[in-house]
């Protein structure tokens, strides 16, 4: 499984953990967020030794939404030991991602 | 299963195009408005359709409608929102929906209308184009729909059905709101204000704060669609295969410049949906 999806809790256990991670806060009734799906699916097959590539469904976790203050979705953000160091809102080509990962790989 | 081409745009260029790729046995989906839309709809009489003088509106997008649907066309009301181009396949999001196509026409008219001030800026932060998308985010709080559109007040009735609590903003009082939603007239000029954040939609000088601002239009420029896409004075740069600078993409009628006619139109629509089809052919056989 190359793309994790993560509830509220399994978030908090893996995250901080992470040196680099990247996390797609979307929800299925989302257009944008469907288009973006493969997007994320190949960058998780990509970096799956690397980094965390992971989804958060919005809808089933409002806690983790409102807490890093998701305001549109999709939102992907990018995480450092467990601190944001960037956030894309909106569907972006595939580069836009990995060019953040690679900076911070 | 891909549409062989999606058709962006309902007026008389999409559905040419549409029609003439159907006539080529290609798989075609067209989105747009409703057709009570397109500008030819509200045209009195046409008197320069060549053999057809005397037309109205109203009786040829009518006619071009089911012919559309003669032909099988797949036609959809809504409002494509995103295209992104990945591996030779184009991923369209329309509302809550996603739909995947080989090649794309783009027929989407003239935008009228300029972005408000604050708009780009607090985009995705406290603003948005999209009601299904970004609604169940703010349940339980207050936002503003900016109505510019037709169907604009069923996407407000959406977000307070959900939980939101609506204020509408339109120049001419609304039809079909739920009692429940506050209508405020537009009487000056809009504009987002905010700090990190959207607060506020200020309209001439009052002020109505908001958690989120959903401005719900009829149309977008194209290159909200697809940023790289080539313009010249505003309009969509083509070849005389109506191809734009972007493989895949066609463009047709109003939305690639003057003059602003329906012969014009149709006759693009028929060179973009041949192209098209044939740009199928080549990725097929490739």
């Amino acid at each position: 499984m190359s793309v994790l999806h993560l509830n509220e809790s399994e978030f908090n256990a893996k995250i901080p953990a992470s040196s680099v991670a990247m996390v797609d806060f979307w929800a299925t009734w989302c257009g944008p967020c469907k288009m973006l799906a493969p997007v994320i699916d190949s960058i998780g097959g990509k970096y799956e030794d690397k980094a965390v590539i992971a989804k958060v469904d919005v809808d089933a976790n409002p806690g983790l939404a409102a807490k890093y203050g998701v305001m549109s979705i999709p939102t992907v953000i990018f995480f450092k030991d467990g601190k944001e160091i960037d956030r894309k809102v909106g569907v972006q080509p595939a580069d836009v991602y990995t060019k953040t990962l690679d900076a911070n790989l | 299963m891909p549409y062989d081409i999606a058709v962006i745009g309902s007026g008389p260029a999409g559905l040419s195009a549409a029609i003439n790729a159907r006539a080529r046995g290609k798989s075609v989906l067209v989105v747009g408005n409703d057709y009570r839309e397109s500008p030819l709809y509200r045209a009195e009489r046409v008197d320069n359709y060549l053999g057809m003088p005397g037309m109205t509106g109203p009786e040829l997008m009518e006619a071009y409608r089911r012919h559309a649907e003669t032909m099988e066309v797949d036609l959809r009301t809504g409002r494509v929102l995103n295209i992104m181009q990945m591996e030779g396949t184009s991923y369209l999001s329309i509302g809550s929906d996603m739909e995947t196509a080989r090649a794309v026409v783009l027929t989407t008219g003239v935008a009228r209308g300029k972005k408000l001030p604050g708009e780009e800026q607090y985009l995705g932060r406290g603003v948005s184009y999209c009601a299904t998308c970004d609604g169940m985010l703010y349940r339980g709080r207050p936002v503003v729909v900016v109505g510019l559109a037709p169907d604009a007040p069923e996407e407000a009735n959406f977000l307070q059905g959900i939980g939101c609590q609506v204020t509408y903003v339109s120049a001419k009082q609304p039809e079909g709101l739920v009692p429940a939603i506050t209508w405020v007239q537009q009487t000056g000029r809009l504009e987002i204000l905010g700090e990190d954040l959207a607060t506020t939609l200020r309209i001439g000088d009052r002020e109505l704060p908001a958690q989120c601002i959903f401005l719900l239009r009829s149309a977008f420029p194209p290159t909200d669609l697809l940023p790289d896409l080539a313009l010249e004075d505003g309009y969509i740069t083509v070849d005389r295969h109506m191809r734009t600078n972007l493989p895949g993409v066609f463009a047709a009628g109003d939305c690639t410049g003057l003059p602003l006619q329906l012969s014009k139109a149709v006759g693009e629509g028929l060179v973009a949906g041949q192209a098209a089809a044939e740009y199928v052919d080549q990725l097929s056989n490739s």
